[in-house]
């Protein structure tokens, strides 16, 4: 008999705690809609920690939803005037005179390095298609930073991606991922991505300051800095195509 | 014969002035036998090693396998026939499985070529015996540069990351249980050899591979659809062309010293028709022709190349069979160029060598002996006769 009061009252606290828990595939939707803007430019800041020392790059985007994002680089001398297109899975990237060519980034090209940093162009694309790809489960609620995160577990639903599983910790408030972590199939940590500030801009919250890095390697990783943003911004649809890189 | 006698004679009185000429000439047969034989070796050696180590009688490459294209190696790659099969358990042929991974020695990112090979392989020199392993592990043997690279030795524990056929992540640690020396860079830098079973099942690519090396003595088997076969004469090429380009660049050093010698028999000759007019007009007068007394000097020329040949050969014989012996040591670090080059070349003169360049030395100093002799043609025989100069 006391087993059963036992269980009625587990019950009675489990419940209403379990009722509150969002599903997983809620918790992405929430993050891709915390996410989504019309149109918007930003200036951003991309520092490589490697070995040989520390790297800056500057550039300004263009973006209209997730799908189109042109990217001027802006800094160093080196990289300065070298573009990148993004249209849906399409990626193209302009090397300025004396080169003067438009390379299509696709296949196994996709796989490397963005400008030697710890992301790779398929790190780039892929953001925006987890929920299609993993089966999100939420397996509790774990502080982060001071911040009370819903803890989400990723398993691939279909062979043909990168990462294997996921682990995000999700702001239960703001709607950030926080902290993720990308495993092998054997389960080893291979990369982890942290937003160490964020900023509050037009009714939501965005990260600042976020660091990738390579977890097999010994470097301090690849820092991405948003330095300014604009939302519902008017970009002509011209910025968005093939034209644009060479001009 | 009259000419050879006399010319003999001549040479023997000119004495140092003849000497000198044949010392250089001599100097110009042993230089280029050397240079020969030290390629002829390397070539000898780069073939036998290569073929041992990589190639053995040839090999059948996946259709989209291209090694100058890390880019194929992803869709290079299919499921083996039964043929296939049925030859590797014969010891026919030998399969291979490549993908590209990365190792990270103390946290250093290094690109590496994954190749999965049969522990029990018979056909090629490399020490697969080392990849037999039970206990769970993934064991690698890797070349003795790959290891200087990556800071790794026997018993080191590396991870190392890589796709499978779907190009999902996956990593894991790997133990390097035996480091070898091998002469063909091509089989040591930047790879790393594990077994084939393990190979497969770590990029999901069950009973595949990416190349196929037959052995020595059988070489081509047959017909492989969606394989193609590479022989000796295309897998050796890169080997060709490199000899090719060294013997090109030992030609020049051919023609600066057979430049020399030559300049010093065709001023020799040029001296001696301007010095011996009155011999050459009493040659006419006691009835030679002038062609005999132009052959005369001719063979007095050419005859430079002959003593030259002997005086080669009394101190050349020893000297190259010395070298022959205790080979020719390359500096150290020489091996990482990337050439197929071993610690020691040891120079291989064959009789064609020894018997072409007698005779190109021969031929050319015959061509510049008579070049300045056919003046003679043209002289008259009363004014030679008495000195006067034409």
């Amino acid at each position: 008999m006391k087993y059963i009061i036992l269980a009625v009252l587990m019950l009675g606290i489990f419940i209403p705690v379990n009722a509150q828990i969002p599903s997983g595939d809620d918790i992405l939707k929430r993050i891709d809609q915390n996410q989504v803007f019309d149109k918007a430019i930003s200036t951003s800041t991309m520092i490589i920690h490697s070995r040989t020392g520390d790297r800056t790059i500057k550039s300004k985007a263009w973006s209209s939803g997730t799908e189109k994002t042109f990217v001027e680089y802006l800094a160093p001398a080196r990289e300065k005037g070298k573009k990148m297109l993004k249209l849906g899975k399409n990626l193209w990237i302009y090397t300025p005179e004396p080169s003067d060519r438009i390379i299509t980034i696709s296949g196994h090209l996709l796989k490397q390095s963005v400008m030697g940093s710890d992301m790779s162009y398929e790190d780039m694309m892929e953001s925006d298609e987890l929920r299609s790809k993993y089966d999100a489960k939420v397996i509790g609620k774990e502080m982060y930073k001071d911040r009370e995160c819903w803890v989400l577990d990723l398993t691939a639903t279909i062979d043909d991606v990168a990462y294997f599983s996921r682990k995000i910790w999700v702001d239960a408030e703001r709607w950030l991922p926080l902290k993720e972590e990308r495993f092998a199939k054997s389960g080893m940590l291979l990369k982890r991505t942290e937003i160490l500030d964020v900023f509050y801009q037009d009714d939501r919250w965005l990260p600042k300051r976020i660091i990738f890095k390579d977890m097999l390697s010994r470097g301090d990783g690849t820092e991405y800095i948003i330095d300014s943003i604009e939302f519902n911004v008017q970009i002509p649809e011209y910025q968005f195509t093939k034209a644009a890189l060479r001009k | 014969m009259l000419a050879i006698k006399l010319a003999y004679r001549n040479l023997m009185g000119a004495r140092l002035r003849t000497w000198l000429n044949v010392f250089v000439l001599s100097l110009a047969f042993v230089v280029i036998i050397w240079f020969k034989g030290v390629l002829n070796g390397w070539n000898q050696q780069a073939r036998h090693d290569t073929i041992s180590w990589q190639i053995g009688g040839g090999q059948y490459w996946h259709e989209n396998y291209d090694p100058y294209d890390p880019f194929t190696v992803e869709d290079s790659h299919a499921p083996l026939t039964d043929e296939m099969t049925a030859a590797i358990k014969q010891g026919k042929m030998t399969p291979t499985l490549i993908s590209q991974a990365s190792i990270y020695p103390q946290g250093r990112i290094q690109s590496v070529s994954l190749r999965g090979v049969d522990p029990d392989q018979q056909i090629l020199e490399l020490p697969t015996e080392y990849l037999k392993s039970d206990d769970g592990e993934i064991p690698a043997i890797i070349g003795s540069r790959t290891a200087k690279n990556s800071k790794l030795n026997i018993g080191d524990y590396v991870t190392v990351r890589w796709r499978d056929v779907n190009g999902t992540f996956d990593a894991n640690e790997v133990k390097i249980v035996h480091i070898f020396k091998t002469d063909v860079p091509t089989t040591d830098l930047g790879i790393l050899w594990i077994p084939i079973d393990k190979h497969q099942s770590m990029v999901q690519m069950p009973n595949q591979a990416t190349t196929l090396t037959t052995s020595h003595e059988i070489g081509y088997i047959g017909e492989f659809p969606g394989w193609v076969f590479k022989d000796h004469y295309f897998l050796l090429s890169e080997i060709r062309e490199m000899i090719k380009a060294k013997s090109i660049g030992g030609y020049i050093y051919f023609i600066i010293l057979m430049s020399l010698a030559m300049l010093a028999i065709f001023d020799t000759q040029v001296l001696s028709i301007f010095r011996r007019q009155k011999e050459i007009g009493t040659h006419i007068a006691l009835g030679m022709t002038q062609k005999q007394v132009v052959a005369l000097f001719t063979v007095e020329g050419a005859m430079h190349s002959i003593l030259a040949a002997f005086l080669a050969m009394i101190y050349g014989i020893p000297l190259l069979a010395l070298q022959a012996k205790v080979g020719w040591s390359m500096p150290a670090g020489t091996d990482d160029f990337g050439l197929t080059l071993s610690d020691t070349i040891y120079p291989s003169y064959s009789i064609g060598l020894v018997v072409g360049t007698t005779l190109i030395v021969l031929i050319t100093t015959t061509i510049v002996s008579y070049l300045p002799a056919r003046r003679i043609s043209k002289m008259e025989p009363t004014d030679a006769i008495r000195g006067k100069i034409q």
